[in-house]
């Protein structure tokens, strides 16, 4: 598991992110003017996440204020363990204990979408798979061999992998994966459930960089004064050239 | 001016020399009238200078040079620091901005023989800039303290543990450590903020001290200081101020448009500004299968990388930009300018610009065999170029290089 995490830290670009597992990526919607979806995926992310995944980067008071959600909703329905509002999104699992558990650390994932990429974190979260030889009888074709147990089994439902063979250059014959489909249905219908990821994702994409939403609103004005600059400057220019030749 | 002004400015003038040096440097320093676009870029490097130093400042104000809180430190800058995130990303930006700015600058100085006689110093003290800014931008990238910061940084310094004999001790007294750690990171930090700003600002100042003794080159390569009227005014100079500053500013406006595109809508660059494993904090157990530096260096890691055996790949590496500094005795040609040169220069100047760019773009990818061949390619022609040009340099000069400035 640690190779293919490295392995994905190699890659600098979002196109490259495809090369990640060889599974092709699928894109996600990313929209954080979205205000609904984000807080859909908040909920999600605080229900289904934040149990074993810190996020400590991200104050919930920063969050109820990006995410227009009021303070005391926050504190009533997505703050669990105690924490102050202007507290990070902390967990109370220790490490070591998280490595006795899971094997791994999971790790903190308030700048996930910027070193994955939004749409690898979409693909992986649709990309578990019934595997009885893993400890928590789910594989991910993504990034194979997850430490990571299918916690959204239950909204999704449970996917078996469809196999087929392929020859390979050498004449070989060999079986791999062709695709997942449902063998035991969730809460949710397929779309339903590609709807929540993606607003899952896109809550994530906005916690990697909360000033975004600031940094996109400011740039064309300041794009918009640096031209009219030029024009002052290009006009300047031209009349003091004018005795020169 | 008002008479109080200019009594304010006399009662300097017999204390410091104020308007003398304002007359030296920008009203009466007399530079060739036909500067082109390419002629932005020094103003330009100075520009990025200062605002490398003063978002650096306040930078600094905020993050913590230690290991285990360098990480939360620049997060911390991004989210809860007033306008820390365009500050942030100013000097990251900033960062790049620099290298494109300074190599299109030395691209100038390259085809319009800048570097030639009288002008060799102001090459050297160029080239001295250039590899200073290397090295400030080598060690404020271990800062933000994330994967590719670390792991970046060990295989770097591991290079001078290549140096015969002494290479190993030199490298653990580089780090101060075995391994790159918290006290590497002290040391770099001192560096990146004191040591080697001050020397830039130094060398900076000697670099346009040394220009304005013998005058600037322009696009025709021609002498203006030949030519003089009988006040000792070069016929085809003009004072840089008015005249350049105000030319100078419009290349600002140009400059600044896309440089607050890139800040606002794009300051990863497609993960060439900030690499996306970056955003990993350093962890000293987990080496990246592939590790690459960030763009400006590629080139020159390509050619490291191209070299089979790892010290001979060091000495390539740095002969690479240490051939660099000779350039004014390598090149044998008489006129200066590319507009007067034979087809053979003009075709090597090509040449090298497609090694240059070619040793780039293998020097981020992962290895792969053609890849290394591709690269090794390259790195002869990026030495040919050099090493051959006092055979090549002086043919095809038949070309006549007008006196004075044409009339446009």
């Amino acid at each position: 598991m640690k190779k293919i995490t490295i392995a994905l830290f190699v890659l600098f670009s979002s196109q490259l992110f495809a090369a990640g597992g060889g599974v092709a990526l699928e894109s996600a919607r990313i929209d954080l003017n979205d205000k609904a979806s984000l807080q859909r995926g908040a909920k999600y992310f605080v229900n289904y996440c934040l149990s074993c995944h810190s996020a400590k980067q991200l104050r919930y008071s920063r969050m109820a204020t990006d995410l227009e959600i009021p303070p005391e909703l926050v504190e009533l329905n997505l703050m669990f363990t105690g924490e102050k509002i202007f507290d990070g999104m902390t967990i109370s699992m220790r490490p070591e204990d998280a490595v006795r558990w899971f094997g791994v650390n999971p790790p903190d994932l308030s700048l996930i979408a910027r070193s994955r990429g939004s749409d690898w974190l979409y693909t992986y979260l649709k990309s578990f798979y019934v595997d009885e030889s893993r400890p928590f009888g789910v594989n991910n074709i993504l990034f194979p061999k997850v430490g990571m147990p299918h916690v959204l089994a239950d909204l999704q439902g449970l996917q078996k992998a469809v196999y087929k063979d392929v020859e390979l250059e050498d004449g070989s014959v060999r079986t791999v994966i062709d695709h997942l489909e449902i063998s035991e249905p969730g809460r949710m219908s397929v779309e339903e459930y590609d709807e929540a990821m993606n607003d899952l994702v896109n809550f994530l994409t906005y916690m990697g960089e909360p000033a975004q939403l600031e940094r996109q609103k400011l740039g064309w004005k300041v794009l918009v004064f640096i031209l009219i600059m030029l024009l002052v400057f290009y006009f300047l220019k031209k009349e003091f050239w004018k005795d020169i030749h | 001016m008002s008479g109080m002004l200019k009594n304010a400015l006399g009662w300097v003038d017999d204390r410091f020399p104020l308007t003398k040096v304002w007359n030296e440097h920008l009203a009466e320093y007399y530079a060739p009238k036909n500067f082109n676009w390419m002629y932005y870029f020094g103003s330009l490097a100075i520009l990025v200078l200062i605002n490398q130093i003063v978002t650096g400042i306040f930078l600094t104000i905020n993050y913590k040079p230690d290991a285990k809180l360098a990480f939360d430190s620049v997060e911390y800058i991004m989210r809860d620091v007033e306008w820390g995130w365009l500050i942030r990303y100013m000097h990251s930006t900033g960062a790049s901005a620099f290298f494109v700015v300074v190599y299109l600058h030395m691209f100038r100085g390259l085809v319009y023989g800048s570097f030639k006689k009288p002008r060799e110093l102001v090459w050297i003290f160029g080239m001295i800039i250039y590899v200073a800014l290397m090295a400030e931008a080598f060690m404020g990238y271990l800062l933000p303290w994330g994967q590719m910061s670390y792991w970046g940084a060990q295989v770097i310094v591991s290079l001078f543990g290549a140096i015969p004999y002494v290479g190993e001790d030199l490298a653990l007294w580089l780090r101060g450590d075995y391994v790159i750690s918290d006290a590497t990171l002290n040391r770099f930090f001192a560096f990146h903020v004191i040591a080697i700003p001050l020397v830039l600002v130094i060398l900076v100042f000697m670099h346009i001290v040394a220009l304005h003794a013998v005058g600037s080159n322009n696009p025709e390569g021609i002498e203006i200081k030949k030519h003089k009227d009988d006040k000792g005014v070069p016929l085809d100079g003009i004072p840089f101020h008015p005249y350049y500053t105000v030319k100078d500013l419009v290349g600002v406006a140009v400059f600044l448009f896309i440089f607050a595109l890139i800040i606002f809508y794009m300051p990863e660059m497609g993960g060439y500004f900030l690499e996306h494993a970056n955003f990993v904090p350093a962890d000293p157990l987990k080496t990246p299968e592939h590790i690459a530096p960030v763009w400006y260096f590629t080139p020159f890691y390509a050619i490291l990388r191209a070299v089979p055996d790892k010290f001979l790949g060091v000495v390539a590496m740095a002969a690479a930009i240490i051939i660099l500094f000779v350039l004014p005795w390598l090149d044998r040609g008489v006129n200066k300018s590319i507009r007067y040169r034979g087809p053979i220069f003009k075709a090597a100047i090509v040449a090298f610009c497609i090694s240059f760019i070619g040793l780039g773009y293998f020097g981020m990818q992962p290895v792969t065999p053609v890849g290394t061949w591709f690269s090794r390619f390259f790195s002869i022609v990026y030495f040919a170029f050099f090493l051959l040009m006092p055979f090549y340099s002086n043919i095809g000069q038949d070309k006549h290089v007008p006196e004075r400035v044409e009339e446009k």
